[in-house]
């Protein structure tokens, strides 16, 4: 008659209550460190931002003074992550639109596809050493060694399956009936594709595309023997060709100097990478959240 | 009749325009094939660049740990050790957290919203830049675990493993940073294949009078498997290849020590200490080294992949 009603005591519930309270404790442990880890960044770097971070250049290590500012590897990051863009997404887009659009899931096809995981699992420092040994070593860009321009290739190899990726899920995702509505109306293929399946698939490649922008901007190790780092101003087009600084490579020479100053200069760096990066993140995630929304009704 | 074949003549599509859709095409399968060629390439190029070090050292290479730029001697078996050592026990850290938090998150313990929130927060982490980490391992957690680390060698000494005296950057602290840089990867691909489980298995189970947990670990977890699976071997892949954090935090000693309170090298982190200045020989060795760290991420990825393709769920 009791087995009817919950009994406290039965070894099941017992157990039950044990595995949930270690369900529980395992995801305490894995999110308190990861919280307090994101606060410490922001209050840390939060509290180093200055006006003329801005604008300066940064001191060479050694006086302990002023480590000055970080004008060049913002501009660096900056110029870097839109040269690995420029490579990356055309040939991603133009990629994925033959995987979604034309390839019949034959063998090439799904090599392709294949290729395309293999390389998002390649390390991003095998991407840098590439580079190293097909420009840097071989001074193939018109003499420059280290350059802006190699450490933008070395991204722009990361990004790649990131583009291809999201422009072929983005494409499927799109109905057949409006490419049979276009093809029907005697459009053909090209224009069926940059004018009814792109655009309708626009939001979610976008999307898919600026988080792997806001990933690669945080990459480090694909640049540090590739666009090397430089302490100085970027005055005009001919820099894209020499040493070029970036924020991420900044912290990580930086965080090792035994200098205070420098130290500061790292998290304060670190500051403004992590904060871009999550916003972007965050914006792009209510926007997907907002056009599922809107979908539904 | 006659009006049918007019109609049919309008039909016929512009020259330019078939030429354009022909363009088109094969422009975006040039492009498409760009992945294969970088691929190839990438493998080619390191190959190539490490012969000269592999016809020296041929398969020694992996097992001597001599690191000898001034005596020109290279082995790589310090960096390799402590790759597969950081990335494997920062896996088994990570697994029973990352799938205990996937199981939290799936489960009805505490309401929808709080879940989705926790679930946005762990993947967010996974966007913070690993050179980051490394920051905030040098800075915080370095000296936070200090004393932990005394009192694990005081008390765990005659274990190989914490065998020698902590000073500073060590191994532990690698494995330590790698675990939140694999946790969110692992929460994240363990939830979505713990939801992809149909609900009427669970509903099966509860109907036969099974246990909340009996049910996650006969019905849930098993079908769930495979997915986790592959997630473990992704994260697995990323722990191998992970270079900032790592480089920045394990100290960087390419004196071979079995004890992880001791400072160590991997693959990647030695490259990035010692790619810029590298001259001679030692690049070579170090495109060897590189080569292995890619065969060794290329295999766990490839099968990572076969293992999604061959127990994919089946429901």
């Amino acid at each position: 008659m009791n087995s009817l009603y919950y009994q406290k005591r039965l070894p099941r519930n017992i157990g039950d209550k044990f595995l949930t309270s270690l369900s529980v404790i395992s995801a305490l442990i894995a999110i308190l460190p990861l919280i307090f880890l994101v606060t410490y960044i922001l209050i840390k770097g939060g509290s180093q931002i200055a006006p003329e971070l801005f604008t300066l250049e940064p001191n060479p290590p050694g006086d302990d003074l002023d480590a000055g500012g970080i004008n060049p590897a913002l501009i660096g990051t900056l110029i870097i992550t839109s040269i690995a863009s420029i490579i990356a997404i055309p040939v991603g887009v133009g990629g994925g639109i033959y995987l979604a659009e034309y390839s019949k899931g034959g063998a090439f096809s799904r090599f392709i596809r294949f290729g395309v995981n293999v390389l998002a699992g390649v390390p991003s420092i095998i991407a840098g050493v590439f580079i190293y040994a097909l420009i840097v070593s071989t001074k193939i860009l018109f003499g420059s060694m280290y350059s802006g321009f190699a450490g933008g290739m070395a991204l722009s190899i990361l990004m790649l399956p990131t583009v291809i990726k999201t422009t072929d899920e983005g494409l499927k995702l799109v109905p057949n009936e409006l490419r049979y509505a276009s093809l029907g109306v005697g459009a053909s293929m090209y224009a069926t594709i940059l004018k009814v399946t792109l655009p309708s698939a626009f939001r979610s490649i976008a999307t898919g595309v600026v988080l792997g922008i806001a990933r690669a901007a945080g990459e480090t190790a694909p640049l540090i023997f590739t666009a090397l780092f430089s302490y100085y101003y970027i005055t005009g087009f001919g820099d894209l060709f020499y040493e070029m600084g970036s924020l991420s490579v900044l912290i990580y020479n930086f965080a090792l100097e035994p200098y205070d100053a420098q130290n500061k200069l790292a998290w304060a760096a670190s500051f403004i990478l992590v904060l871009s990066i999550l916003s972007v993140n965050i914006f792009s995630r209510i926007l997907a959240a907002f056009t599922e929304k809107t979908k539904r009704v | 009749m006659e009006e049918k074949l007019t109609l049919f003549k309008n039909r016929k599509r512009f020259g330019i325009e078939k030429n354009i859709d022909i363009i088109f095409k094969n422009t975006s399968l040039v492009l498409s094939s760009f992945v294969a060629i970088i691929l190839l390439g990438i493998i080619l190029v390191v190959f190539f660049q490490s012969f000269e070090s592999f016809s020296r050292y041929g398969l020694k290479f992996l097992v001597t740990s001599q690191w000898n730029p001034v005596k020109d001697e290279y082995g790589a078996f310090t960096a390799i050790y402590g790759t597969l050592v950081t990335s494997f026990l920062s896996l088994l850290l990570t697994i029973p957290l990352g799938v205990g938090t996937a199981i939290f998150i799936t489960e009805d313990f505490v309401p929808k919203v709080f879940r989705e929130i926790i679930g946005s927060f762990v993947e967010l982490l996974a966007a913070i830049p690993s050179v980051v980490l490394g920051l905030w391992a040098i800075f915080v957690m370095e000296p936070f675990l200090r004393a932990f680390f005394v009192f694990l060698h005081s008390f765990f000494g005659w274990i190989p493993l914490f065998s020698t005296e902590p000073a500073g950057r060590n191994s532990l602290l690698a494995i330590l940073i790698l675990v939140v840089m694999l946790l969110p990867i692992v929460t994240a691909i363990a939830r979505d294949s713990l939801n992809q489980v149909p609900k009427k298995l669970r509903n099966a189970a509860y109907g036969i009078g099974a246990s909340r947990w009996k049910t996650i670990f006969s019905v849930i977890l098993p079908a769930a498997l495979s997915g986790i699976m592959a997630g473990v071997l992704l994260a697995l892949g990323r722990a191998m290849g992970e270079t900032m954090a790592v480089t920045m935090i394990i100290g960087n000693s390419n004196v071979f020590s079995w004890s992880l309170l001791s400072p160590g090298y991997t693959i990647s982190s030695m490259l990035a200490n010692q790619f810029g200045e590298a001259d001679g020989s030692q690049v070579s060795s170090l495109f060897y080294a590189a080569f292995v760290l890619m065969i060794l991420s290329l295999v766990v990825n490839i099968f990572a992949q076969w293992l999604v393709k061959k127990f994919s769920l089946k429901y």
